[in-house]
């Protein structure tokens, strides 16, 4: 069957870059995401107890850069105005640690784009690459999420 | 802080966690708040019920978030959590416990890292895996300075 959204012509937006935001990570809002997932490790949460640790302070628990958001690319696809949106999970790499006072931008891109038949009609699949760069130019991790439109 | 585990500690088969978590309607708004994430079928009943839904549901990204507490425990401070991958199939609603558990599958030596591949994934009181996954740890050996 051909797609009836994600045509050629929607494809060659694939790669296409959203808007990049930078973000002072605050200690705080580490600490208040911490506690969101209910997560009582000291790395995420007592700076005097990190301090002791190899990473020297406090740093950001594994999903923290979900706070830091950034537009996603302007992707134009030819559905109805009111669709809805699901969140199909994220894949993570993670390369330095995110710590208190760093200052960290934000970028997505379009990473592909599908189309499936559900249940309720096509289904969009937008994979969106993120990557999260602190002050000193160091990638600190990556998110591959997929975004479902139907 | 806990234990720390070694490479050597671990074998395929090794079981991780379980990690269980009681979440609440308050839980949902204080990650909404921390995250910014202000979807409505996260803390507002009558919207969600609107969108065909049972009620407010968790939001997939604080289960994702519980899976990384799996991990980061899992890993220790010597450890690091390298890889995290996780799938929403299923729906969970607060009020119903949820358990946070993985196996080890794999280890490997890459680069003089001591990794270890696991397969995690969080299970509903029935028992129905909503949200599996994968994850890479790079654990302290014994053998090596680290």
């Amino acid at each position: 069957m051909a797609n009836r959204i994600v045509d050629e012509e929607a494809r060659k937006q694939i790669g296409t870059v959203g808007e990049a935001r930078t973000y002072d990570v605050e200690r705080g809002a580490i600490r208040r995401f911490a506690e969101a997932i209910g997560d009582p490790n000291p790395l995420f949460n007592d700076e005097q107890q990190a301090r002791k640790t190899r990473f020297g302070g406090m740093i950001a628990p594994p999903t923290f850069c979900r706070s830091l958001g950034s537009p996603i690319p302007n992707v134009k696809l030819n559905m109805p105005a009111a669709f809805r949106g699901l969140d199909g999970g994220s894949d993570w790499e993670y390369f330095q640690p995110i710590r208190p006072g760093d200052r960290i931008t934000v970028q997505s891109k379009l990473a592909d784009l599908r189309e499936a038949e559900g249940r309720l009609g096509p289904m969009v699949f937008m994979v969106i690459e993120t990557s999260y760069t602190n002050q000193f130019g160091e990638l600190c991790a990556t998110q591959r999420s997929t975004a479902i439109r139907y | 802080m806990a234990r720390q585990l070694y490479f050597e500690d671990v074998e395929p088969g090794f079981e991780i966690g379980p990690l269980e978590k009681d979440p609440t309607t308050q839980q949902l708004v204080k990650y909404a708040g921390a995250s910014g994430d202000f979807y409505q079928i996260h803390y507002d009943k009558d919207f969600a019920i609107a969108n065909k839904l049972p009620g407010v549901i968790l939001h997939g990204a604080l289960k994702n978030g519980f899976l990384g507490q799996l991990m980061t425990d899992f890993a220790g401070e010597h450890g690091w959590l390298r890889k995290l991958s996780v799938q929403y199939r299923g729906m969970d609603v607060p009020g119903v416990r949820i358990v946070c558990k993985g196996r080890v599958v794999k280890k490997r030596v890459e680069n003089g890292q001591h990794l270890v591949d696991c397969e995690i994934w969080l299970e509903n009181a029935k028992g129905e895996k909503t949200t599996p996954g994968t994850a890479t740890v790079a654990l302290p050996s014994r053998g090596a300075s680290h």
